[in-house]
């Protein structure tokens, strides 16, 4: 190498540091955008909706007069769909984990069941709506009730929980499992006793990521046809009567908040769309705070524990 | 233990203890492989009534009227059954999603596993995890009162529904999801080959672009793949924003149906069970089945692919 090339090198080095430091700066604002976003579009919601926020708004039915209209029937069938979805996506989807997990042999029935979870989680969530509306409603005649709601938000997260167990159960050290095998535990006890509630919080956040994605997911719900104007409350699940206890809310017509808003957002009137961005508040209010929740969790356990 | 645990059981009671608990074994383990093979009952189900209920709609319309026709009208009279205004439709709110998602997603990737301290790394993802979990109805209400007005300050005479506004939104939505799976990806390329590149005298830049990104290619093909499939897939944003009309358009700029608007258009009227115009939206539905599934095939196999490779 000669020095007079010297300058030359340098002015490349310098080109190409200069380069690279450019590309640090988009890198940089590329996540920018994303944070940009939720600021803008937190701030829209908040001019608009904030001022409609009041305790009349929550205990109010719909009504075509958008001063009147409120979010009860919303947020209680929103409630209800998920007590619904959880009571059976969670020991479901618990349940399919532990077997991939703990007891599947590398067989053509668990590879099948394992190409399905992971088809399963990237099909459009209209298309559960469908499944929902050609077989829920119609072939077990379940009509457009809380319970077909339910159902089809459980299938819609089932690929998230099973598949969040499995992370769950997989993280924990065989020498756990070996060790309770040698105090003749049988596979079950093994599972039971020491898996599980050392896996439990993983579980649980997964969970929750589930349901906060089934809290606001509208599209299969459009599809059964729940209805946006509901001016009653389903039957109480508490009775003054023996047997105390009564399950015809699971049959009764409902609406959600999403699709409440949804209603919403699709009226030409300015005053029902700040109706929209207070619903809005309320549902952005409510998966923050869940995945909120599941962050944290995720972060204490992992901090928690030291394999 | 308890106290029966410390007399002597004889042989035979304790054979018969243990067939016991080999017996409740046994049951539990057929229960949950019951609960795992519920996800395939459930794919069967999906499929049987799509399938089902599409038959019902070829019986009066050809499948090929219906994958060629250029105007989809099945609630007029005379009605129309070509599906392709839909597929444009979808195609270009994906494709506006793509171009929005793609740069966005990778250069976050590669700032992130090249460039950034892990602090930054830290914190960052749990902002995109938010990103990721606010609902489409709400992206659906941003896109139509506030990004919509805004491009209509830049594009003067862009319609109030329109095709592009809602394609960014969603492609700001997707970003996190690709960004991701690429960080993934790029993470798992070895550090020697950072090292051997460094040692050349590459810079950060020339290292990322040239050694991590080739390196990472299949694991990053994957993400835009899943990308896609979930643009095709997105529903409410489309349906608050791009408007319900099917026009059989490539234009951005104008408002258009997808597949997923007009089942969700559909669903809003009252259409009796058993009519055609209550077939087609199965028919859109397998149609939209088939593209994400392809698709889903695709991304699946490409990140096998990177995870087996190093």
């Amino acid at each position: 190498m000669t020095t007079e090339n010297l300058p030359e090198l340098r002015a490349n080095i310098d080109r190409r540091k200069l380069l690279s430091a450019i590309f640090a700066i988009v890198g940089l604002l590329s996540i920018l955008v994303g944070l940009i976003v939720i600021l803008a579009l937190v701030i829209q919601l908040g001019i608009r909706g904030v001022p409609r926020l009041s305790w009349q708004f929550f205990t109010s039915f719909p009504s075509s007069n958008p001063e009147e209209a409120g979010i009860l029937s919303a947020w209680v069938g929103s409630f209800l769909v998920m007590l619904v979805t959880t009571a059976f996506a969670v020991p479901l989807g618990v349940a399919a984990g532990i077997y991939l997990e703990e007891y599947a042999r590398k067989d053509w029935l668990s590879a099948l069941i394992e190409i399905n979870v992971t088809n399963l989680a990237g099909v459009p969530s209209i298309v559960y709506g469908l499944l929902a509306l050609g077989f829920f409603s119609h072939v077990l005649n379940l009509g457009e009730s809380i319970l077909t709601a339910g159902l089809t938000l459980a299938l819609l997260i089932l690929p998230v929980v099973i598949v969040t167990t499995r992370e769950a159960l997989r993280a924990i050290p065989g020498s756990l499992r070996e060790a309770a095998y040698a105090v003749g535990a049988s596979k079950w006890q093994m599972i039971q006793d020491h898996v599980l509630p050392y896996s439990a919080g993983s579980i649980l956040t997964g969970v929750i990521i589930g349901l906060s994605r089934a809290i606001g997911e509208t599209a299969p719900l459009v599809t059964i046809g729940a209805l946006t104007f509901i001016a009653f409350l389903p039957d109480s699940p508490f009775k003054a009567e023996f047997p105390f206890l009564s399950f015809e809310w699971l049959k009764a017509p409902f609406t959600v908040m999403p699709i409440q808003m949804f209603n919403w957002v699709s009226r030409p009137e300015p005053e029902f769309q700040v109706n929209a961005a207070a619903a809005g508040i309320v549902l952005i209010a409510m998966t923050l705070m869940m995945n909120g929740l599941a962050i944290y969790l995720r972060y204490r356990f992992r901090k928690g524990i030291k394999w | 233990m308890t106290e029966h645990s410390l007399q002597l059981s004889s042989p035979s009671q304790l054979y018969q203890k243990k067939r016991l608990r080999d017996l409740k074994e046994q049951a539990i383990q057929f229960l949950l492989l019951l609960a795992a093979c519920s996800s395939v009952a459930t794919t069967i189900a999906i499929m049987w009534v799509l399938i089902s209920e599409s038959v019902g709609l070829f019986q009066h319309v050809s499948p090929w009227e219906f994958l060629t026709g250029t105007e989809w009208a099945p609630l007029f009279e005379p009605p129309a059954y070509g599906i392709l205004p839909l597929v444009c439709g979808t195609l270009v709110t994906s494709a506006v999603a793509l171009a929005v998602a793609i740069p966005l997603g990778t250069i976050a990737a590669l700032y992130l596993t090249e460039f950034a301290s892990p602090q930054l790394r830290e914190a960052v993802k749990p902002i995109l995890e938010l990103l990721a979990g606010i609902p489409t109805v709400v992206f659906g209400y941003f896109a139509l009162l506030f990004v919509t007005p805004l491009l209509q300050k830049v594009i003067p005479d862009l319609p109030g529904f329109n095709m592009l506004s809602p394609g960014i939104v969603m492609g700001i939505m997707i970003t996190p999801l690709i960004s991701s799976i690429s960080e993934d990806a790029m993470r798992a390329v070895p550090v020697e080959l950072r090292e051997g590149s460094y040692a050349t005298g590459a810079t950060r830049l020339q290292t990322a672009w040239k050694v991590v990104f080739p390196a990472a290619i299949s694991g990053i093909s994957a993400s835009y793949i899943l990308g896609i499939s979930r643009a095709v897939g997105e529903t409410m944003i489309v349906a608050i924003a791009a408007g319900l009309q099917p026009i059989m358009t490539l234009n951005p700029l104008e408002s258009a149906a997808t597949i997923t608007t007009y089942i969700v258009q559909v669903s809003l009227g009252d259409t009796p069970h058993g009519t055609p115009e209550y077939q087609t939206i199965f028919a859109a539905g397998l149609t939209l089945v088939i593209i994400t599934l392809i698709f889903n095939i695709i991304g699946y196999f490409l990140s096998r692919r990177y995870r087996e490779r190093y």
